[in-house]
């Protein structure tokens, strides 16, 4: 092993670990707003990247249609609800036309643009709607009744949800697997260590969306408000904050997350209908190195498990898996060990 | 799925009812749902072209889903000879149902076509005769074109399931029958987000060629990877990998790879002297007449070529015993066994005793992609 190799591996596991910490921060966000352990998070990424794909071929991808059906399913919900608790038939039909109006504007605009074959920026953007307005819904379809259960109940409820979209996944994408057009072909020689195009989008998208999260929860009004629904649900409620749509914005920004990782990886990689979920996972185990609660740790935690997957394929690629799932018991131990755990909720 | 068999077995009794008490009865246990119902739908569609009757004697075909479960396989498999009393069982095209339907076969003494490539401890397929290649035959084609290009060392990127195990054990022992060395052996998943570390050390051993053991579009995956690394020499493919799938996802980087492939999707190609050419033209024709251009695959070939089977073991047993009865399905286990050698659409066949899977070496074609196309080598 010489000093190319250390500097190909380290690039190939900081581009990953670039994807991961996306992950791990949008698993770390919903788990402090909601105490939902987002097991689905992996699927957005799937999602993202497949639509596109899908897209790309000029036809309609089959999660505009999911999107459509799950718009209307919610829409119903509410206008039900708001009825239940007002009576008040206009009131109740104007909540339902709220939870419809993003979905469908999103669907019928899909539907308009996929067979005239935009150009993929256009098609990408079209894309990261489709899956952000996903968010919001499997929030309130999956979880917003249950917003009290207890953190076991809706990480069941979580299990469920990705059975459930991984299943749809291979419905709407087929078994086979899709490959992305990069979006930037530029390559750069540093020695014996090339950096494509690619990687520096990865990068920097991540960089910028770390920034942008970092800004919008100290900065606004809004993260604010998110904030303390992570710190006191009951007390935020009673300061005027609504802790349904704390959830359901969440639920956006994190299926926005994915949907970014996904377009992200579509390029560099095959990706499945069922990829998103071991993604997904190396990006929870980086939030649990975060102790699911701090965004930097969980951001450092995920470039290490980039790191240590990158070199551990190098070194015995057979145990790939195990070395990085297995790192998680040491850390697990380390932090019970270092106490300063308080009991939540 | 309940209402999805019983549609079936009623359509199958429609069917069947025009031929009211048919004499041969088969049951066919595919999946036409789940995970693998891309493989087991091809299937049921050759099955639905087969002849009503076998040297004279009426046919009853019964087709069950099995979900691509096991539990239903084996379930499939115990109604087929309790209720049904099946003379001959087939399916499944899923691996992991195939396997416990063994022993459901081998327990009612009654022959399983098993339509995926199951591997069974031994003596546990006595019954079991299989209808896809074995990895070892396929294998034996590889190695016979590296032989003639000079390889020397292969480098070996597999899966890390029993597919790559089973290739990584099969190749090596053949390889090394013919002087060729397994010089490294790396793994990766399907989902694998990267292979570069697998690529980095597999190009600095630097080998003749490199063996990329996938399947359809994930092993497009892994082939860039290593070409992306600077590889030159050349690049070989199994025949998981043997599908269009392959170009669709790895356009330039898989021109020139070298892929191993059954003879039957590549019927018009073969060259004049490939034994299976004729069958497999006729099944190709006859898929596509009733499917469209294009449609062909394998699976439906393992259909194909069962029909075959029973078309040359099922006159050998009638000389010895009458349909449905246990002497029958016994005579029908020695025909398999003493059928001698039979050219089918997916090759050569000659099971014998000791050897279930039966594909002779003159089985395996070498594809070349050039273009964005299949060339035969």
């Amino acid at each position: 092993m010489d000093i190319s190799i250390v500097g190909i591996l380290m690039l190939d596991g900081m581009t990953n670990g670039a994807i991961y910490a996306l992950l791990g921060l949008a698993t770390v966000l919903v788990f402090a707003v909601t105490r939902v352990i987002f097991i689905p998070q992996g699927e957005f990424v799937a999602y993202g990247a497949l639509t596109l794909a899908i897209f790309q071929t000029g036809q309609i991808p089959g999660t505009v249609w999911l999107l459509l059906l799950m718009a209307v399913l919610a829409s119903l919900l509410d206008v039900r609800q708001t009825w239940l608790h007002t009576h008040n038939a206009p009131k109740a039909l104007k909540a339902g036309m709220v939870t419809l109006l993003v979905p469908a504007v999103m669907s019928a605009l899909s539907i308009w643009a996929a067979p005239r074959q935009f150009p993929l920026l256009v098609q990408a953007l079209l894309t990261v709607g489709v899956v952000t307005s996903f968010g919001p819904l499997v929030y309130r379809l999956a979880y917003q009744s249950l917003a009290d259960a207890s953190s076991l109940v809706l990480l069941i409820v979580s299990v469920g949800v990705h059975f459930a979209m991984t299943g749809l996944g291979l419905l709407f994408f087929g078994a086979e697997g899709f490959r992305n057009p990069s979006f930037w072909d530029e390559r750069f020689s540093l020695g014996a260590v090339t950096l494509t195009g690619q990687n520096l989008i990865i990068g920097g998208v991540s960089l910028a969306l770390i920034g942008l999260l970092w800004q919008f929860f100290e900065h606004t009004l809004y993260g604010k408000a998110l904030r303390a629904t992570a710190v006191n649900r009951l007390g935020a409620r009673l300061m005027g904050i609504s802790s349904h749509t704390a959830g359901q914005s969440t639920f956006a920004m994190a299926a926005l997350i994915g949907a970014l990782s996904g377009l992200l990886i579509g390029p560099t990689t095959t990706v499945f209908y069922d990829s998103g979920f071991l993604i997904g996972l190396k990006g929870f185990v980086a939030a649990v190195i975060g102790g699911l609660a701090s965004y930097p740790a969980a951001a450092i935690g995920a470039l290490f498990v980039g790191l240590v997957e990158s070199f551990g394929s190098f070194w015995a690629s057979s145990f790939k898996e195990v070395i990085v799932f297995t790192m998680i018991l040491p850390i697990l131990l380390w932090r019970s060990m270092s106490g300063g755990h308080s009991e939540e909720h | 799925m309940k209402t999805i068999k019983t549609l079936i077995a009623t359509a199958v009794a429609v069917l069947a009812a025009g031929a009211a008490q048919a004499d041969i009865t088969i049951g066919v246990s595919l999946p036409l749902t789940g995970p693998a119902s891309g493989l087991g739908i091809p299937a049921n569609n050759q099955i639905k072209l087969w002849p009503t009757t076998i040297a004279g004697e009426k046919v009853r075909v019964i087709v069950l889903d099995d979900a691509t479960d096991p539990t239903n396989g084996v379930k499939n498999a115990k109604r087929f000879v309790t209720d049904e009393k099946v003379d001959i069982i087939m399916g499944s095209v899923a691996t992991p149902v195939a396997i416990p339907m063994a022993g459901v076969a081998a327990e009612a003494e009654t022959v399983q076509l098993s339509f995926s490539p199951a591997v069974l401890p031994a003596g546990k397929d006595g019954w079991t005769f299989r209808m896809p290649q074995s990895n070892a035959v396929m294998a034996h084609a590889m190695i016979g074109l590296m032989k003639k290009q000079g390889v020397k060392t292969v480098g070996f990127l597999g899966y890390t399931d029993a597919y790559g195990e089973s290739w990584l054990k099969d190749f090596t022992a053949e390889a090394e029958k013919n002087g060729i060395k397994v010089v490294a052996a790396e793994r990766f998943a399907r989902s694998d987000t990267s292979v570069t570390a697998q690529a980095l050390k597999l190009v600095a051993a630097n080998p003749d060629a490199m063996l990329i053991v996938a399947s359809g579009s994930g092993a497009a995956m892994p082939h860039m990877a290593v070409v992306e690394r600077g590889y030159k020499g050349k690049i070989y493919q199994t025949h998981a990998a043997a599908s269009r799938d392959l170009m669709r996802v790895g356009g330039k980087a898989v021109e020139g790879a070298y892929v191993v492939s059954g003879p039957a999707v590549i019927a018009e190609q073969l060259p004049d002297s490939h034994p299976s050419k004729k069958v497999a033209i006729s099944f190709v024709q006859q898929y596509e007449k009733a499917y469209g251009v294009g449609s062909r695959n394998q699976f439906a070939g393992h259909a194909y070529d069962a029909m075959l089977v029973m078309e040359k073991i099922v006159p050998m047993a009638l000389k010895k015993a009458k349909p449905g009865t246990k002497e029958f399905r016994a005579a029908l286990r020695d025909a398999m066994e003493t059928m001698g050698r039979t050219v089918v659409a997916h090759g050569v066949v000659n099971w014998t005793k000791d050897d279930h899977w039966g594909y002779t070496p003159e089985t395996g074609v070498m594809l070349k992609v050039v273009n964005g196309d299949w060339k035969v080598e």
